[in-house]
């Protein structure tokens, strides 16, 4: 399913989009589906499944511990695009990983084996639309979009570059810093939804894990929010976690709703 | 091949592969560095501490012992007698100096062996700002003496205990600080690696080593080398002794660790040397070579110098590598404690196991013809940081 769809019908039905990453192969790779398949049914709208890289520069201590069991426990590009194909989603999957793993595999058959498994999206946190253009061009001609992140240090150059080669939604960085969980929304997070004016969605990640902070932050204006550590949380802890990623989930949709 | 500084390559090699929050941050650096570089008062201020303060120029010194064992004449460019026993304060001095002009409050690095960390220690101090360095945990306490120097001055060492605890994950953590305090602080980045602006920075500030060796070899031969060995990790110092010498007739050669062997497993090398084995890829901020496995993920390096011990290396020296302008060589962790020892019983200088390893490379070629008659190697630092691991491999 195409992102620009879900969120239309979202738009229809007046819901917020719930973007749920956890990293695939955490900690080991059969345990993927029935995680993605626990955040589905708890109501998350897309599912951005990290493909582990070694050196995850842009990742706090949670997210990097997540990588770091996925790696240990084997996880690797072919096991990744092999899970994906097995999930036969019906909402929109996002991949998210480092430059280098996509280098690596090849910018083109990368992005045609993301479009063969039935990925929709990529974010790539280390590659800014400087360096985007080669990939840019291969998502373009496969039908994947591209999807590029806004930070709250991005000047209004920068930010009109990149509305205009952003694709799916825009990842708006809530705050200066790494993935991780905050208590609070803060004042930047504020800013940079009103300061993004764009009719692609615009979804925001870091520090998100509670239903109040999503509904602040819907309510302030973005069209999505992006969870990540809270699950990677769960995940971490080796308790009854299916379950409990659905419940999550489902607090946290049901705020956005 | 001398190139403008709004190119942010090197051939295909360098960039900016990193996260959209620094992308301003490296713009303000490199519209600052550009505006500062030729500065006279700038520039004025930088000469007066690398004088005064660092003690140089660093002499120039004909190894004759040495050059008589090895059979080629042998002259050490004598970096380990700049304070702080390395060449890495020129570098330190320069990027403070430049946060300072820049008005930011707060300096980060990342230290392997506690080098950088020191030479930035000693920059923050005498300039009078807070200074942080980020060290795998592992190094603190393989380098303890280091990070007793650091907090000596001031310095707060962070230990970082994520990945294998070394100097690819300071440098992640150090990334991950920057990330979050871009506003106030100035990452200071310990060798030609990183995104652009970095390694140009960091080359520029380094050159001041092959300058002074242009004039000094003039004096004493009245001619350039015929080449110049330089031990290679990231980087710094080969770069420094390097780039004046670009456009001129003198090999240069790029000595990385060879460790233990080639041998190289899915997670792991037996060795650092990255120009000679590594691939084409992309790690913290820059294209360049790289040791990975076959998915893209960093494999661990290895080598007995921890200054050198690291899975990528400076964008300028993969892409001159490349084109052919330098030879990547390598001696072994045996290799490098062998001329380590020559070094102290015929010299009586106590080189750092990192520079060990460009004496090794020397004694190995001298009698091929390759390096010609004369030969400078860049002796980028002392070696009192090594004694307990040589002492504790001769038991």
């Amino acid at each position: 399913m195409r992102i620009s769809d879900k969120f239309s019908e979202l738009k229809r039905k007046k819901e917020g989009a719930l973007i749920a990453y956890i990293c695939a192969g955490d900690p080991s790779p059969d345990a993927t589906k029935e995680y993605v398949t626990a955040l589905v049914r708890g109501g998350a709208d897309i599912i951005e499944l990290g493909l582990p890289f070694s050196d995850p520069t842009a990742d706090g201590p949670t997210i990097q511990a997540g990588i770091e069991r996925a790696l240990n426990g084997g996880m690797n590009p072919d096991i990744y695009f092999r899970t994906v194909t097995s999930l036969k989603m019906h909402i929109p999957l996002v991949v998210m990983t480092y430059y280098n793993i996509i280098f690596k595999r090849g910018l083109e058959k990368f992005v045609k084996d993301c479009a063969a498994s039935g990925i929709s999206g990529i974010i790539v946190p280390d590659l800014p639309p400087e360096e985007s253009g080669e990939l840019a061009g291969f998502c373009k001609k496969n039908d994947v979009d591209l999807i590029f992140l806004v930070a709250p240090t991005t000047t209004d150059d920068r930010l009109k570059r990149i509305l205009d080669e952003g694709k799916g939604f825009i990842y708006l960085v809530a705050r200066l810093g790494v993935t991780g969980v905050r208590a609070d929304v803060a004042a930047s997070t504020r800013d940079i939804i009103k300061r993004v004016k764009t009719t692609t969605p615009k979804a925001v990640g870091f520090g998100i894990s509670s239903g109040k902070q999503a509904a602040e932050i819907i309510q302030a204006g973005a069209d999505g929010v992006i969870v990540g550590s809270a699950f990677v949380d769960i995940i971490a802890s080796g308790k009854d976690v299916p379950a409990r990623l659905e419940v999550l989930a489902k607090e946290l949709k049901e705020a956005i709703s | 091949m001398i190139r403008e500084l709004k190119s942010t390559k090197f051939g295909k090699y360098g960039g900016q592969f990193v996260p959209e929050v620094l992308m301003p941050a490296l713009e303000e650096l490199i519209e600052q560095y550009e505006k500062y570089k030729d500065d006279p008062v700038f520039n004025e201020e930088l000469n007066y501490y690398l004088k005064d303060f660092a003690g140089r120029p660093s002499p120039l010194y004909h190894a004759k012992r040495l050059s008589k064992e090895y059979g080629v004449k042998i002259y050490l460019k004598r970096e380990d007698l700049v304070h702080g026993g390395a060449h890495k304060i020129n570098n330190t001095l320069g990027q403070a100096l430049l946060a300072r002009y820049m008005g930011k409050k707060r300096i980060i690095a990342e230290t392997g062996a506690g080098q950088h960390g020191t030479a930035c220690a000693m920059a923050g101090a005498a300039f009078g700002i807070k200074t942080e360095v980020y060290m795998g945990a592992k190094d603190t306490v393989r380098q303890r003496m280091n990070v007793l120097r650091m907090e000596l001055m001031g310095t707060k060492v962070i230990p970082v205990k994520g990945g294998s605890q070394t100097l690819k994950d300071a440098i992640n953590e150090a990334m991950r600080d920057w990330v979050a305090n871009v506003e106030t602080t100035h990452y200071l980045i310990g060798s030609v690696v990183g995104p652009h602006p970095f390694p140009t920075i960091v080359r520029d500030f380094q050159s001041v080593i092959g300058k002074e060796v242009r004039t000094q070899i003039m004096e004493k031969e009245g001619r350039f080398p015929d080449s110049i060995v330089a031990c290679t990790g990231g980087g710094s110092n080969a770069m420094g002794i390097f780039h004046p010498f670009i456009e001129e007739d003198v090999d240069l050669f790029a000595v990385e660790a060879g460790g233990s062997g080639m041998k190289v497993t899915d997670k792991e090398a037996l060795h650092s040397a990255t120009l000679c084995t590594g691939e084409d890829g992309v790690l913290h901020g820059m294209r360049t070579k790289v040791l990975q496995n076959k998915y893209g993920q960093i494999l661990e390096s290895s080598s007995i110098a921890a200054g050198l011990d690291y899975a990528g290396v400076g964008p300028e020296l993969a892409y001159l590598a490349d084109i052919g302008r330098l030879k990547p060589c390598n001696s072994m962790d045996a290799e490098a404690l062998d001329a380590f020892n020559d070094l102290c019983m015929l010299e009586g200088i106590i080189p750092a196991l990192e520079s060990s390893h460009a004496v090794a490379y020397v004694k190995k070629a001298a009698t091929s013809g390759d390096l010609g008659d004369v030969v400078v190697i860049n002796l980028s630092g002392r070696g009192d940081k090594d004694l307990e691991t040589v002492m504790g491999l001769r038991k």
